[in-house]
């Protein structure tokens, strides 16, 4: 027996005797004998935690995660924010690590007051009225968005700038082949999308217009054309914002838009290889009903106290089944807490000065790659933490070479970015750069590109 | 009065917690916040301080400050070391919620998700920067095949539903490659509510097949179902009654007889590890939550991971990019790569990685035998109380059960007026966390109860003890009327669920507004 399961012998025996069994494989009679699995799993016996614990120290040890010795210039949906020891600490008490979703508010107010506050910063960051309690990740997020637009408004094109992180639309193409949603992609000018080339023959009227601010190359879209186009259309503007960059930027409600998603792993999650990450979803009060996963609110108890509950649950899957406004149960609570507790940390001045600096280091970083010889820049606009380069050579390639030298040098862009050619290269630099890494990054860059 | 509702301590301990500390009404973080405080602390970076007009073009940039909270490191911790007090957990006592496999999460997986080797990678790191990654990942996909009796698998689903989904999205490939266009997918119905909100989100309808007496498909009602429209089948088994579908070969050969698929939904796979596999049942889709049955925690309603493994012919089909393993094994090397006919991504990434990394931990401790231990006493627990619980409760489907047992309050409500949710209710401030109440939705006053093996004869004792007092406190009527009123110890008293919905208050600023 583990170490994780109580019983002594005499407990079995006493229990089995209780049941008027003789062996533990006397539970399983139901289980017709040609199924049972005749010899056990085909998997090594089981190690003492320390011996697994060395075993996956040595697969530790096989990656080479951001740091001294790898500099974090790579960013594309994932960045290397500061992640104090406070939000460590509080995200990791067992409480909030260790309990399952609050059906029982009476025994789970910590976690619903933390989640009711998580929606209130969100709601705050995206300028919208209303936020959920977290989807799995920005693309999840994305997709449940474009499920809101078509219960909003019947229609099934959709209309996703190519400026929206490839995967999140390479997630919406997937689920697409459930919904039927057609997905139309919208290029891209100089980094901005190109509204004027929607005039998509095989499409009617959208039922949904989404575009990214910053977007996946790190430029502010134009928003107030793409709210004028849904004027003009009836569709919903979907905004795929950045929590970070908003400390600085118009919030995508001041924009007009209907629904916000984002990928909320910059709010205290450390980068973990991709997940858990946080989606984050807001919505206008017009749509509250037909919000994805569930919603805390606040209420009152017997006596009349403060209480939080999750609420208008007739949305949902359990509820509703078949007709649920998504399928979502299990979230990313923990993440949603933890975010809570990193903006609590960052506040109201830390906030703007996380997403200043990274601008600043970004602008830095920025203007000395571009005194590279062959280093050319792949937009012109004003960028923020992210930015697009064309290099001499092929990009995947040059970000290999510099991984040797300690620095991760961006994300090889996919040559639609890039006119077809398999140069271009994504950057971000977070508030955590500094000059030396930045100047060393700059130096030992033109030696890989020469 | 508290000190009389503890009861004495048991011998081998006792896995439960009564009252919760958090008994005051905690202000939220906006009513904490005092202008000029703040606790952020960033890196000394010496990069130029170029001012924000010059970066941002002023139509782009915020009008009104950002406000957040503005609280001290001090506060800020005390803030949510007290919520923290407000919440029942697994660390603080049993959780036998049906459906939810709320075992004790071994520490160890925390401490290697906290490895700085595992925990700062980045995901688009180039694939010679993430090798033990790539075999981490490679090694769980094995082992959940091996546990499944599948061919191949995924780890991007990041819960339960998104595998489902995954699931029914491989069904529908599969199918169309063949040139056969199918509209229907059958569900029980003692299903998670997820089975019919997924199927419709994979574009099929759903088409419900009743459970007989003894709380198993009806194979007759499902012959009577099936046609060459159907794409295929969804079942958990051991089902949400906690009882084991016997018939599960011969419903498998009435499936495929229609070329159907069968699905095997994961939630209850603790039941069953290394006794019985999906795949020898005659599953051709998996799921697996790994919250539920290898312990990674739920941290308060995720995260969680749903990988999805499959039988051979689905695997050209399987999401990518996949890790794999290049080169020979004498010097394995690890890459990426996408399935031929693959119906594309399912994360932003490659999933919850730092969950996995905890589900392939907690593989490795137990082995073999250690899993096959994990069902034999989770289902022993579970019939342990099944069986000393039916002279307290109605036992619906009254034979052995799996991992799990569904009970009803149906008489106790008849003659007391204590429903199954007052029962819940009461639980709460015995110590426990409350049983999964009128779920299945087939159980009238269904209570199900889930123990897991992680929890010891004392605590199974402790909480029978305190079942059987709820029922039989409820045979007065001052017993009665303070089960109704229950919680009366819980950090906040019964809370007006109805109240949140018609008065809604989803963020402080509605609230003050």
């Amino acid at each position: 027996m583990s170490g994780y399961t109580p019983h002594t012998e005499a407990d079995i025996t006493s229990m089995l005797g209780f049941l008027g069994l003789s062996s533990l494989d006397d539970l399983f009679a139901v289980v017709p004998a040609a199924l049972r699995l005749a010899g056990g799993l085909d998997l090594p016996g089981g190690l003492p935690e320390p011996d697994v614990f060395a075993r996956m120290q040595d697969l530790a040890a096989a990656n080479r995660p951001c740091g001294r010795d790898l500099v974090c210039f790579a960013g594309a949906g994932a960045y290397d924010h500061e992640v104090p020891p406070v939000t460590r600490a509080l995200a990791s008490r067992s409480e909030f690590v260790t309990s399952y979703t609050p059906y029982q508010p009476e025994v789970a107010q910590g976690v619903l007051q933390a989640v009711f506050e998580f929606q209130t910063l969100v709601t705050r960051l995206s300028g919208l009225a209303v936020s959920n309690a977290s989807l799995y990740d920005g693309a999840a997020s994305l997709v449940e968005a474009v499920n809101l637009a078509y219960g909003a408004t019947g229609r099934q094109d959709v209309w996703v700038s190519h400026g929206v992180n490839p995967t999140w639309r390479e997630v919406l193409a997937t689920f697409a082949a459930g919904t039927g949603h057609r997905i139309h992609d919208v290029p891209l000018t100089d980094g901005i999308t190109d509204w004027a080339a929607t005039a998509f023959n095989d499409a009617d009227d959208p039922g949904a217009v989404v575009v990214s601010y910053p977007n996946y190359l790190g430029c502010l879209e134009d928003l107030a054309q793409a709210r004028a186009l849904c004027d003009r259309t009836g569709a919903l503007l979907v905004v795929a914002f950045d929590p970070v960059c908003a400390g600085i930027l118009r919030s995508p409600g001041e924009w007009g838009a209907d629904v916000v998603v984002g990928e909320g792993q910059a709010l205290g999650m450390p980068l973990s290889f991709g997940g858990p990450y946080l989606g984050l979803f807001a919505c206008t009060m017009d749509h509250v009903r037909r919000l994805p996963g569930r919603l805390v609110g606040e209420t009152v108890d017997a006596e009349g106290r403060r209480a939080y509950v999750t609420t208008l649950r007739a949305r949902e899957q359990d509820i509703r089944r078949e007709k649920a406004t998504s399928n979502v149960c299990t979230n990313q609570t923990l993440m949603a807490v933890t975010a809570a507790v990193q903006l609590g940390w960052l506040g109201t001045s830390g906030m703007a000065e996380v997403a200043l600096r990274s601008a600043r280091g970004a602008r830095y970083c920025r203007d000395g790659l571009l005194t590279v010889p062959g280093v050319e820049p792949l937009t012109t606009g004003p960028v923020v933490r992210e930015f697009a380069l064309r290099l001499p050579l092929d990009s995947a390639m040059v970000v290999e070479r510099l991984a040797d030298e300690g620095f991760l040098a961006g994300v090889a862009l996919d040559p639609s970015y890039a006119q077809g050619r398999p140069d271009g290269l994504l950057v971000a630099v977070t508030e955590r750069r500094t000059r030396a890494e930045i100047d060393a990054f700059v130096s030992t860059f033109e030696k890989a590109v020469r | 009065m508290v000190d009389d509702l503890i009861p004495a301590p048991a011998a081998g301990g006792r896995a439960a917690s009564a009252p919760l500390l958090g008994r005051d009404t905690e202000p939220t973080l906006f009513e904490l916040s005092e202008p000029g405080r703040s606790s952020w602390q960033l890196r000394t970076t010496g990069v130029p301080e170029i001012p924000l007009d010059e970066l941002v073009p002023e139509r782009h940039r915020r009008r009104l400050p950002l406000d957040l909270a503005e609280v001290s490191e001090r506060d800020l911790v005390g803030h949510f070391t007290r919520l923290s007090h407000r919440q029942f957990s697994v660390d603080l006592g049993a959780y036998p919620l049906g459906s939810c496999t709320m075992k004790y999460n071994p520490k160890i997986c925390d401490a290697v998700a906290a490895l700085p080797g595992l925990a700062d990678v980045h995901p688009a790191a180039p694939a010679n920067c993430v090798q033990g990654w790539l075999e981490l990942l490679v090694e769980l996909e094995a082992a959940l095949c091996e546990i499944t009796g599948m061919t191949a698998a995924t780890v991007q689903p990041a819960a339960g539903a998104a595998g489902e989904l995954t699931g029914l999205l491989l069904m529908r490939a599969w199918h169309g490659a063949r040139g056969d266009t199918r509209h229907k997918v059958v569900i029980p119905d003692s299903a998670h509510g997820t089975n019919p909100a997924s199927v419709t989100l994979a574009g099929f309808d759903v088409v419900t097949v009743p459970s007989d007496g003894r709380g198993c498909v009806d194979v007759e009602a499902l012959h009577a179902v099936l046609d060459e429209d159907v794409a295929g089948i969804m079942l958990t088994n051991p089902n949400t009654l906690g009882l084991f579908e016997e018939d599960i070969r011969a419903i498998a050969d009435a499936v495929h007889g229609v070329g159907g698929l069968l699905y095997y939904d994961g939630a209850n796979l603790n039941a069953i590890l290394g006794i019985v596999r999906p795949g020898d049942m005659g599953f051709d889709i998996v799921h697996l939550n790994l919250h539920k049955t290898f312990a990674t925690p739920h941290g308060g309603g995720g995260p969680g991971a749903g990988p999805v493994a499959v039988s051979e012919r689905l695997a050209p089909f399987l999401p990518g990019p996949r890790p794999i393993r290049v080169g020979d094994a004498s010097s394995p090397r690890y890459g990426w790569s996408t399935p031929e006919r693959s119906i594309g991504r399912l994360h932003s990434w490659h999933g919850n990685a730092l969950v996995l990394a905890r589900a392939l931990t907690y593989v490795l401790v137990h082995g073999s035998d250690g899993l096959r231990d994990v069902a034999r006493l989770a289902v022993l627990n579970a019939n342990w109380l099944r069986k000393r619980l039916s002279s307290s409760f109605d036992a619906p489907y009254d034979r052995p059960c799996m991992h799990e047992c569904v009970l009803s309050a149906s008489s106790l409500k008849r003659a007391t007026g204590v429903k199954a949710l007052d029962v819940a209710k009461r639980l709460l401030e015995e110590g426990f966390h409350a049983p999964t109440v009128y779920f299945p939705l087939i159980v009238d006053e269904a209570l199900m109860i889930e123990p897991t093996e992680t929890e010891s004869l004392q605590t199974l004792e402790a909480l029978a003890g305190a079942l059987e007092r709820i029922v039989a406190d409820a045979a007065t009527p001052e017993g009665a009327l303070a089960a109704t009123e229950a919680p009366h110890l819980t950090p906040v008293r019964r809370v007006d669920e109805a109240r949140a919905a018609r008065h809604l208050v989803p963020t402080f600023d509605a609230r003050t507004s």
